[in-house]
């Protein structure tokens, strides 16, 4: 039902730009995969590349073990989700779901019978027969699911599918897009630009900067061990310090800075130009008395109140502004503006990282 | 009208509805009221008319059954009226010149909208208008000239030797067709190509991303999208094909008779512009039934050819 797929040195060129470079990945059968990047990262010329509509320029695509060189879109075995769903206006809804059966030459009463199957899985019965522009965003969305499962695909390749939809609709429509999967199986791969919608649906992550595959893990270990600052940067916030590494022994080391010594955990690769120490705001903690190591000395210059949790901007001896997050919990204490604290943080919980990977 | 009034003044707004109005009214409304008059009239002698004979009647019109001739169509006899003949053959000949505009632009607009680099657009419009700039009179002369028995067309070939000898070109409705197509491609390419540049290309890629085979995308994605384009644009290639009088003249052969020729030789040969208005009135009806009933049979209304 499901196949997996591997990218052997997928490299792409549009003219003397290369879009994706040297990308190496193995996604299992019926895994969830998101690649998350900025946009103009590559990630969509890989999905492009996966279903047919832009040949690799060097590198080898398999889809469930079977290379796909020279295979049109509608040889492979996949289903593609339009970032705009390209769904086709001028039929009702009924074929649209069935139009993959009607090219592969089933009778229209079957048709019909398995595009109503698929409209009560995605929880719209009563669509059959009306036309795309009575639907709102969130069925058409779930239209575009079921026209892209109708065909049976063993691979199914999201372009950013959410992007048009409201907050509240974006949220739910992640949670039943992960249940589908769940349902069918069928592996799926997601194109996002969006870290939350990546890390809350995927079972794995590939996070991409400049055509690059920068870190491929599970979204627990992309967010806590990011391989280097870009990734760290681009999925969620951090405090970051500039300086140069000393002393370093057993995958901790110290740091030195214009604020003193820090040590953290030292990262591969964190050698030379561009390193730098990243923590996290929510692993910052604000203190009255200086702890035994990473305290910085700092004002508090703001408090904003986002929630969940309250974020206190606090400025060092050096004009770098520090963030500390905690959480609105109802005990904690947030300190006034103009308060003098210390900033400190767990060594375990730093990191020094170095830029991101675009060599090679 | 009234953003026209903030734009130019009452006065210049004015002005120029007037002078609209003038010139609809003097040349375009007068003169056909004047024609649909004289055409329920028979045609009598100057001192006759306004006499007890000038009486309104559907006497011209008749006329178009006079005079029936053996002849075959399709290989079937028939005997038929000579006029009657003339008109179906033009509406025929209007219908596959039509026909013929609509398979050479399909696929050019295709190319255009969804192939060709958007920076080359200009280039392929510019060379599609080249001909434009020349007279309609003297691009029929052009290809009466290429299309002459003796002429390059010939001569090319039998050099090339894909022809053993001469041929005559212009013969039957050849030539007519030929100078028609010419003619009046363009009035084809453009509300198609507008069409289909408004086609979303992620659907033709959704298409052939559930498995569908090009021809199939085409029937069931492309040409659909593009059938209000299609219908205006045959609307207009068959209106002015079954309303032309110079490329019929032109490139006609001993053969070949369009409707409008006969309407000019009831005017200028018979000196019957009575008859000629009667005939002329009969070709807008029924060109404009006959186009009425084809966009009821593909479906196409009105507004979708404004759009």
């Amino acid at each position: 039902m499901s196949a997996g797929i591997d990218l052997e040195n997928v490299c792409c060129d549009f003219g003397s730009f290369r879009a994706v470079d040297t990308a190496n990945v193995s996604i299992e059968p019926g895994e969830f995969f998101s690649f998350l990047g900025p946009s103009g990262c590559g990630k969509t010329t890989i999905l492009r590349m996966i279903s047919g509509f832009i040949e690799p320029t060097h590198g080898q695509i398999r889809i469930g073990g079977m290379d796909m060189k020279g295979q049109r879109p509608n040889q492979r075995p996949t289903a593609l989700i339009f970032q705009n769903l390209a769904l086709f206006p001028l039929m009702p809804i009924w074929e649209n779901i069935s139009f993959g059966l009607e090219v592969r030459g089933v009778d229209k009463a079957a048709r019909r019978k398995r595009a109503q199957e698929l409209l009560d899985m995605v929880d719209l019965p009563d669509a059959a027969d009306k036309m795309v522009s009575q639907l709102s965003g969130g069925q058409k969305q779930r239209v575009a699911i079921a026209r892209a499962l109708a065909v049976e695909p063993k691979v199914m390749l999201l372009d950013e599918p959410l992007s048009a939809l409201d907050l509240k609709l974006r949220q739910h429509m992640r949670a039943e897009l992960r249940a589908i999967q769940k349902r069918t199986g069928v592996t799926f791969i997601y194109i996002t630009h969006d870290q939350g919608e990546a890390l809350a649906m995927s079972d794995r992550v590939g996070v991409m900067s400049q055509g690059r595959i920068q870190q491929i893990a599970t979204p627990r270990d992309i967010y806590n061990n990011p391989v280097n600052g870009f990734v760290a940067g681009f999925v969620g916030e951090n405090n970051v310090f500039t300086g140069s590494v000393v002393a370093p022994s057993a995958g901790m080391a110290g740091f030195d800075t214009g604020l003193g010594r820090l040590t953290a955990r030292l990262g591969d690769g964190a050698l030379g130009e561009g390193i730098k120490l990243y923590v996290r705001p929510e692993h910052t903690i604000l203190t009255e008395t200086e702890g035994a190591e990473n305290s910085v000395p700092v004002t508090v210059s703001e408090v904003s109140f986002e929630g969940a949790f309250i974020a206190v901007h606090a400025k060092a001896a050096n004009g770098q502004t520090l963030v500390a997050e905690v959480r609105n919990d109802g005990a904690a204490t947030v300190p006034a503006i103009g308060a003098k604290r210390f900033a400190s943080f767990n060594a375990a919980h730093a990191a020094i990282l170095p830029d991101a990977f675009t060599g090679g | 009208m009234g953003d026209m009034f903030r734009r130019y003044g009452r006065a210049a707004t004015l002005i120029i509805c007037l002078l609209t109005a003038f010139w609809l009214a003097m040349l375009v409304v007068l003169p056909n009221i004047t024609l649909l008059e004289s055409s329920f009239r028979p045609l009598l002698p100057v001192t006759e008319i306004g006499g007890p004979a000038d009486q309104y009647t559907l006497a011209n019109y008749i006329k178009v059954f006079n005079g029936s001739i053996d002849t075959t169509l399709m290989g079937i006899p028939v005997n038929i009226p000579v006029h009657v003949l003339t008109f179906s053959l033009t509406i025929f000949y209007s219908l596959l010149v039509t026909i013929l505009c609509f398979l050479l632009t399909y696929p050019l607009a295709y190319y255009m909208a969804k192939i060709l680099n958007p920076r080359s657009l200009p280039t392929i419009f510019l060379l599609l208008c080249v001909p434009l700039l020349v007279s309609e009179v003297l691009r029929a002369f052009a290809w009466w000239i290429i299309l002459a028995l003796k002429g390059p067309l010939s001569t090319l070939l039998v050099t090339l030797h894909v022809i053993d000898k001469p041929v005559r070109w212009i013969s039957g409705y050849n030539g007519v067709m030929i100078g028609l197509v010419y003619t009046y491609v363009l009035f084809m390419i453009f509300p198609v190509y507008n069409a289909m540049s408004s086609l979303d290309s992620n659907q033709i890629e959704a298409a052939e991303d559930l498995g569908s085979p090009w021809w199939r995308t085409h029937l069931r994605i492309v040409l659909p999208h593009c059938k209000p384009g299609i219908a205006s644009g045959s609307v207009m290639v068959f209106m002015l094909s079954a309303g032309s009088l110079l490329v019929p003249t032109i490139l006609g052969s001993t053969t070949s008779q369009w409707f409008t020729q006969t309407i000019q030789q009831w005017m200028f040969d018979a000196l019957d512009w009575n008859t000629a208005a009667a005939y002329a009135f009969l070709l807008l009806l029924m060109c404009t039934l006959f186009v009425s009933l084809v966009m009821k049979l593909f479906r196409v209304k009105l507004s979708d050819i404004a759009k």
